[in-house]
């Protein structure tokens, strides 16, 4: 099997980012073309969804909702011994504590190329992981008793781009049914892998221009960015085990675990806890572990939830 | 012919704060707005008005020069600290004084 095409592209951006070439996707692409994947992965699953919904559910829900407080909570600590501020530790740590919906569309593109099962409830997950990093790394920064906008904040949450899309093709999807929706079915099967490489293309152009500010966060940032993925992963991945997902189920979360935002939880934090430094949080989740999420850490993370299994 | 003069406050910042600002000139009652994307550089590094995250808007609004001066204490008092956002003030001639 050669190369993935759909992270060539990835690479090809990064390229093309870094050595300052004239390329420049119109920004109403980008939009669109994350729109059209968040809204794919949302119909595929609520389609298998209205197959396979089962009372189990529940409390696999509730463990990832535990699974996304509980993230935050150990990067906090890892990044204040790594001597980052109060503040910025908790901005990260939120980050982190939440997911990339970029990140995850690769790793579905990555299971069904290796024609793996995993559960179709999948998206839902990201949904509930999406949310309660952002208030848990409020939390850390400010305890209870601050001067939060929860309810402007809330909105920004739980109204965000990436969670309406998937919650709204969930909906569509499990409504409905399979036939009914055989007419867009191309949109998650066809067409996908398109609109990712696409969608990758952008992001490596995105992803190189993080480069720059590296240099001045140094080395402790790049330390936790490609350290944090790998842990994240293992108690994901151990979760996934738990729950008694399939191997690309259990996969898949271990890649949920692993990934930080870069849109929603920049837009709401940089509101909710303006004194962090947004260059911190966005050069390690978006300049180095998305990028070490695709190129190394899904593979790995499938050779983890192999092992697991196993 | 003279033209009667107004107040031009035009603001330059964050994408982010897009929705923040909006309410605040609605709290401050200002006669109309426009917001435009901008992108540019300044002490806080090139900003880009191609990704959400990065973007730049450029908000104008035309109103009395007493309004604008309590809008411009008001912006200096929530956003200059941690935001990156410029504003100025500048006398513009305008026709149908009425709307302004």
């Amino acid at each position: 099997m050669g190369w993935d095409p759909v992270v060539m592209f990835f690479v090809f951006g990064l390229l093309a980012g870094l050595s300052r070439s004239e390329l420049k996707l119109p920004p109403a692409l980008y939009d669109t073309l994350s729109i059209l994947l968040l809204l794919a992965i949302g119909l595929h699953g609520g389609v298998e969804l209205a197959a396979e919904a089962s009372p189990v559910l529940l409390w696999q829900t509730l463990a990832v909702l535990a699974l996304g407080c509980l993230l935050p909570v150990i990067a906090f600590p890892a990044l204040r011994i790594l001597r980052f501020s109060r503040v910025d530790s908790a901005n990260i740590a939120a980050h982190y504590g939440s997911v990339s919906a970029g990140t995850f569309a690769v790793a579905i593109a990555y299971m069904l190329a290796r024609d793996l099962h995993f559960e179709s409830y999948i998206p839902l997950f990201v949904v509930v992981l999406e949310v309660p990093a952002i208030i848990v790394g409020l939390l850390l920064a400010k305890g209870i008793a601050r001067d939060t906008d929860w309810r402007s904040l809330g909105r920004e949450v739980f109204l965000g781009k990436s969670i309406v899309l998937l919650l709204g093709g969930l909906c569509i999807g499990l409504l409905a049914g399979e036939d009914a929706i055989a007419p867009l079915a191309p949109l998650y099967t066809s067409m996908f892998k398109p609109v990712l490489a696409l969608f990758l293309l952008e992001m490596g152009l995105i992803a190189s221009r993080q480069f720059g500010s590296l240099k001045e966060s140094g080395i402790r940032l790049a330390f936790f960015a490609l350290a944090f993925p790998l842990a994240g992963a293992g108690i994901g991945g151990a979760l996934g085990h738990a729950l008694g997902l399939s191997v690309g189920g259990t996969a898949i979360l271990a890649t949920l675990a692993a990934s930080g935002s870069y849109i929603a939880v920049p837009a709401a934090m940089r509101l909710a806890l303006p004194e962090a430094n947004p260059a911190l949080s966005l050069t390690a989740s978006l300049g180095i572990s998305f990028p070490f999420n695709i190129l190394v850490g899904i593979p790995l993370y499938l050779a983890y939830a192999e092992w697991l299994i196993a | 012919m003279t033209l009667p003069t107004r107040t031009l406050l035009t603001l330059i910042g964050e994408a982010a704060l897009e929705s923040k600002l909006v309410k605040d000139l609605e709290a401050f009652e200002v006669p109309g707005w426009t917001i435009s994307d901008a992108r540019g550089r300044g002490s806080r590094g090139v900003r880009r008005s191609a990704w959400d995250n990065e973007g730049n808007i450029r908000v104008e609004v035309i109103c009395n020069t007493e309004l604008a001066q309590r809008l411009l204490a008001h912006i200096r008092n929530q956003y200059h600290r941690d935001f990156a956002i410029i504003c100025f003030l500048s006398e513009v001639q305008i026709l149908r004084e009425e709307k302004f």
